[in-house]
C-alpha cells in the first residue's frame, strides 16, 4: 500500500518506544543474579504478573492477527480468538500448579525435575528453542508491517528495527524489565481496544463507507459489449486485453493513458467492476492500479455493499449497540477483495477483485478453514486440528510458562492466570468489533490483512492511530523479548550449563545467555523478513501446533501418569517436534513460498496437530512402557 | 496474610485441587469439543439465529469464551477454600498440641 509519513504518529510512538526502553534499563540496572534474569526473581505481584501474562499472550498475533483475519474472512478470524482463549483453560486447570511445584527456572527444569534426565534437558531445550522461533516468526512480520504506515520504511527495515531494539532490551536487562513492559502493554493495549470498539459502534454502519468523515473510493462499474465471449467496448475505456484465471474473466482496459484492469462479473448485472493491480513489469518499475506510486491511485477497502435492518435496506444506521452491529452486518452484504495472480506479456500482475459475500457467511466459519458445503475432508481435518492446536498449544509455550515462575506462591499463580484469562478473553470479544468495524469500513490494505487494527485506528485521526501502533509495536517488542529470553534460557541453561556440564558461575550464566539471545534475535530477524504477507495469526497458528505436539504430551504424562519414564518424555519430544516439522515443511502454505505452487504440496494439511499430537501421545506411552524409569528415582 | 508455601502444603489439598482442575477441565473439553463438533458434522445448525440476532456460531463463540473466564473464577475460588480449610485444620491442630 502507499503510506504517508505522520509526524504526529511519529512522536507519539517515539516518546512510547523511549518510555519502554527506559523502564527496561531502569530495572535493568537493579537486577544482577542469573534468577533474576531469566524470572525476575520471583518477586512480581500476581496482579502485576497477571496484566503481564495478557501483555505476552495479546502478541501480534493477537492484535493485528486476529483483527486482520476477522476483516478479511470473517468468523475464520475469530476461531484464532476462541482457541487461543481455550488452551488457557488446560495451562490453569492442569498445569498452573503441579508446574509451579516442580520447577524452576525454565520449562525443561519442570519437565526434568523429577529425572535429572540429559535426553530430556537436550530434547526440551531443542523444542524450546523452535517453538520459540515459530512463535518469533509471525511477531517479526506483523512488526515490518507496523512501520510501513508509520515511518515509511520498507518491511525489511521494520524488522531489522524490532530486532535491534529488542536484543537491546534483553541483553541488557532480562525479564525483570520485559514483566512491567508487558504489564503496561496488556493494560494499554486492552484500553484502547475498548475506545476503537465504542467508536466503531458509534458510527455505525453505512454505504458507501464514511467513516469519520473519511471518503471512499466510489468502484467504477461499466456495462461492456460483448460479442462471442469477448469484451468488445465498455462505455468509453478501449478494451486491451482478456484473461481467464480460473472461473473468473479479467479485462485490461485503457483510458487517458492508463491501464486498469477489471473483473467482468458475468452473473445477471453483466458488469465490469473495477479491481486494484499492483503491477510488476520487466524493467522492474511497479504501477499501482496502471500508474505511479505517487500519484495514490491504490485504494483502501472493505465495505457493506447492501445494510439490511430490520428486512429494509438503508445507506445508514447511526450509533448501533454490540448485538445490533454484529446482527445488521450478518444481514447485510459485505464486499471483500481477494488476490489472484496473472501473467500479462512480460508483467506479473497482481489482481484484487471485489467479491460480494451475503453477511450471514461472513459471520459463519467457512471462509477460509472450509467445513460447510465447499469442504473436503482434507479442510474438515485442517479446521479440526488447528482448533487443537490452539486448544493444546497455549499451555505448552515456552515463553507462557515461564511467567509462573515470577510469582511467589502456587496461590499467586493461580490468581494471575484468572486476571489474564479474564483480560485477553474480554480483549478477543473486542477484536470481533474492531476487526469487523475494519473490513466495512474502507480501511483495509488489500497487500497486507495485518495491518486491519491500526489502519482502521488511523482513519479516526493521528493520535490514535499512533497511539495504537506504538503499543502494536511495543506488543510485539515485549512479545519478542520474551521469547528470546525464553530461548537464551534453553541455550545458555539447559545446553551449556545443564547438557555440557559447564557448571557456569553466576556471571557467566548470564554472559552465555546474553550472547545466545543476540544469535537467536539476528535469526528471527531474517525469518522475519521470509514471511512477509503471511496473515501473523495464521503463522502462530504453527507454533501453537508444535507447541501441543513436542510439550504438552509430555507434561501431561508426567503430571497424570506415574509410569511415565525419562525415554518416554525424551521420545515423545523428539517425535512431536519431528512430525509437526514435516507437516509444516511440505504444507501447501510452504509450498507456495518455495515457489512450487499450493496446489501441488505432498498434502492439503495446514495445521499439523491432528496427526503430530497423538502420534507424540502414543510414543509416550510407548516409550515409558518399554522403557520404564530406574526403581530408585 | 497466611503464608502458602509450597512446601508446605498439603498432599490433601494437592489433591483435592488437582481433581477439581481435571473436572473443569473436561466440563470446558466437552463444550469446546462441542463446538469443533458442530463445525464439522452439523454446519447448517450454526447459521441459525439464537439471540439477538446473532447466529449460533457467534453465540457459542462468544459463549466458550465468557465460560472460560466464568470457570477460572469457580476454580479459584474452590481452591483457595480447600487451602483455607487445610491451614484451619491445621492451625486447629497445633493448638491442641500445645
Amino acid at each position: 500500500m502507499i503510506y504517508d509519513i505522520s509526524f504526529t504518529a511519529l512522536a507519539f510512538f517515539f516518546v512510547f518506544v523511549g518510555l519502554v526502553l527506559g523502564l527496561s534499563f531502569y530495572f535493568g540496572r537493579k537486577k544482577s543474579s542469573s534468577s533474576s534474569y531469566y524470572a525476575a526473581g520471583g518477586q512480581i505481584h500476581w496482579a502485576v504478573n497477571g496484566i503481564a501474562f495478557a501483555g505476552d499472550y495479546l502478541s501480534a498475533a493477537s492484535f493485528l492477527g486476529i483483527c486482520g483475519m476477522i476483516a478479511i474472512a470473517g468468523f475464520d478470524g475469530f476461531l484464532y480468538a476462541i482457541g487461543f482463549l481455550a488452551g488457557w483453560i488446560v495451562a490453569l486447570f492442569l498445569i498452573a500448579e503441579p508446574f509451579k511445584r516442580l520447577g524452576k527456572y525454565t520449562f525443561t527444569d519442570a519437565l526434568n525435575a523429577k529425572f535429572n534426565s540429559r535426553a530430556i534437558t537436550l530434547t526440551a531445550s531443542i523444542s524450546t528453542l523452535i517453538i520459540s522461533i515459530f512463535y518469533l516468526i509471525p511477531q517479526m512480520v506483523g512488526a515490518g508491517d507496523l512501520v510501513m504506515p508509520l515511518l515509511g520504511l520498507p518491511h525489511w527495515a521494520g524488522v531489522i528495527l524490532v530486532g535491534a531494539i529488542v536484543i537491546a532490551i534483553v541483553a541488557s536487562a532480562g525479564m525483570a524489565s520485559t514483566t512491567y513492559v508487558q504489564f503496561l502493554k496488556g493494560g494499554l493495549l486492552i484500553v484502547l481496544s475498548t475506545v476503537l470498539t465504542v467508536y466503531i459502534l458509534k458510527n455505525g454502519l453505512s454505504t458507501p463507507p464514511n467513516f469519520n468523515g473519511n471518503t471512499y473510493h466510489k468502484f467504477l462499474e461499466l456495462s461492456p459489449k460483448v460479442e462471442n465471449d469477448k469484451i468488445v467496448s465498455a462505455q468509453d475505456w478501449s478494451v486491451i486485453a482478456q484473461q481467464q484465471v480460473g472461473n473468473k474473466t479479467f479485462v485490461k482496459l485503457e483510458q487517458n493513458g492508463v491501464e486498469r484492469w477489471f473483473e467482468w462479473a458475468r452473473g445477471e448485472d453483466n458488469l465490469l467492476k473495477e479491481t486494484l493491480t499492483i503491477t510488476q513489469r520487466a524493467d522492474g518499475t511497479v504501477l499501482y492500479n496502471g500508474e505511479p506510486k505517487d500519484n495514490r491511485k491504490f485504494y483502501q477497502v472493505g465495505h457493506l455493499s447492501k445494510i439490511i435492518v430490520n428486512g429494509q435496506e438503508l445507506s445508514q444506521t447511526g450509533p448501533l449497540g454490540p448485538f445490533e452491529f454484529l446482527s445488521t452486518i450478518k444481514d447485510s452484504e459485505i464486499v471483500r477483495f481477494l488476490q489472484v495472480k496473472l501473467t500479462d506479456g512480460d508483467e506479473q500482475v497482481s489482481v484484487y477483485y471485489p467479491e460480494s459475500t451475503p453477511g450471514s457467511k461472513f459471520m459463519l466459519p467457512g471462509l477460509k478453514y472450509k467445513i460447510g458445503s465447499d469442504a473436503n475432508l482434507w479442510s474438515k481435518m485442517d479446521f479440526v486440528s488447528l482448533m487443537l492446536a490452539l486448544f493444546l498449544g497455549t499451555a505448552a509455550l515456552p515463553h507462557i510458562l515461564i511467567r509462573y515462575y515470577t510469582v511467589k506462591t502456587p496461590r499467586d499463580a493461580r490468581k494471575s492466570t484468572i486476571l489474564a484469562i479474564a483480560a485477553i478473553g474480554g480483549f478477543y470479544i473486542l477484536t470481533l468489533f474492531i476487526g469487523l468495524g475494519a473490513g466495512v469500513n474502507g480501511v483495509m490494505d488489500v497487500e497486507s490483512s495485518n495491518m486491519a487494527a491500526p489502519l482502521l485506528a488511523r482513519a479516526f485521526g493521528a493520535a490514535l492511530f499512533s497511539i495504537i501502533s506504538a503499543v502494536a509495536f511495543a506488543t510485539v517488542l515485549g512479545t519478542v523479548a520474551g521469547l528470546i529470553v525464553a530461548s537464551s534460557g534453553a541455550i545458555a541453561h539447559d545446553f551449556i550449563d545443564v547438557y555440557l556440564k559447564k557448571n557456569l558461575d553466576d556471571d557467566k550464566k548470564v554472559k552465555v545467555g546474553k550472547i545466545a539471545a543476540v544469535v537467536v534475535g539476528v535469526f528471527a530477524i531474517l525469518l522475519g523478513m521470509a514471511f512477509q504477507g503471511i496473515n501473523v495469526s495464521f503463522l502462530v497458528g504453527w507454533a501453537f501446533a508444535i507447541a501441543a505436539s513436542a510439550n504438552l504430551p509430555a507434561i501431561l504424562f508426567l503430571l497424570f501418569w506415574k509410569k511415565t519414564s525419562s525415554s518416554g518424555i525424551a521420545a515423545s519430544i523428539v517425535v512431536g517436534i519431528i512430525s509437526s516439522l514435516a507437516i509444516i515443511l511440505t504444507s501447501p502454505t510452504m509450498w507456495d513460498k518455495y515457489g512450487l505452487g499450493a496446489e501441488n504440496a505432498l498434502h492439503q494439511l495446514e495445521n499439523p496437530a491432528l496427526i503430530s499430537f497423538p502420534l507424540a501421545v502414543i510414543t509416550v506411552y510407548l516409550f515409558s512402557t518399554l522403557y520404564p524409569k530406574k526403581a530408585n528415582i | 496474610m497466611h503464608v502458602n508455601n509450597t512446601a508446605e502444603e498439603k498432599e490433601i489439598v494437592t489433591q483435592q485441587k488437582s481433581k477439581l482442575g481435571v473436572r473443569l477441565f473436561f466440563i470446558y473439553l466437552i463444550c469446546y469439543a462441542g463446538f469443533v463438533f458442530l463445525g464439522v458434522f452439523k454446519y447448517e445448525l450454526l447459521a441459525s439465529t439464537v439471540f439477538w440476532g446473532l447466529n449460533l456460531a457467534l453465540t457459542y463463540g462468544i459463549g466458550l469464551i465468557i465460560f472460560a473466564v466464568i470457570l477460572g473464577i469457580v476454580y479459584n475460588y474452590y481452591c483457595t477454600k480447600y487451602e483455607d480449610q487445610a491451614e484451619k485444620t491445621e492451625n486447629l491442630t497445633e493448638g491442641e498440641n500445645k
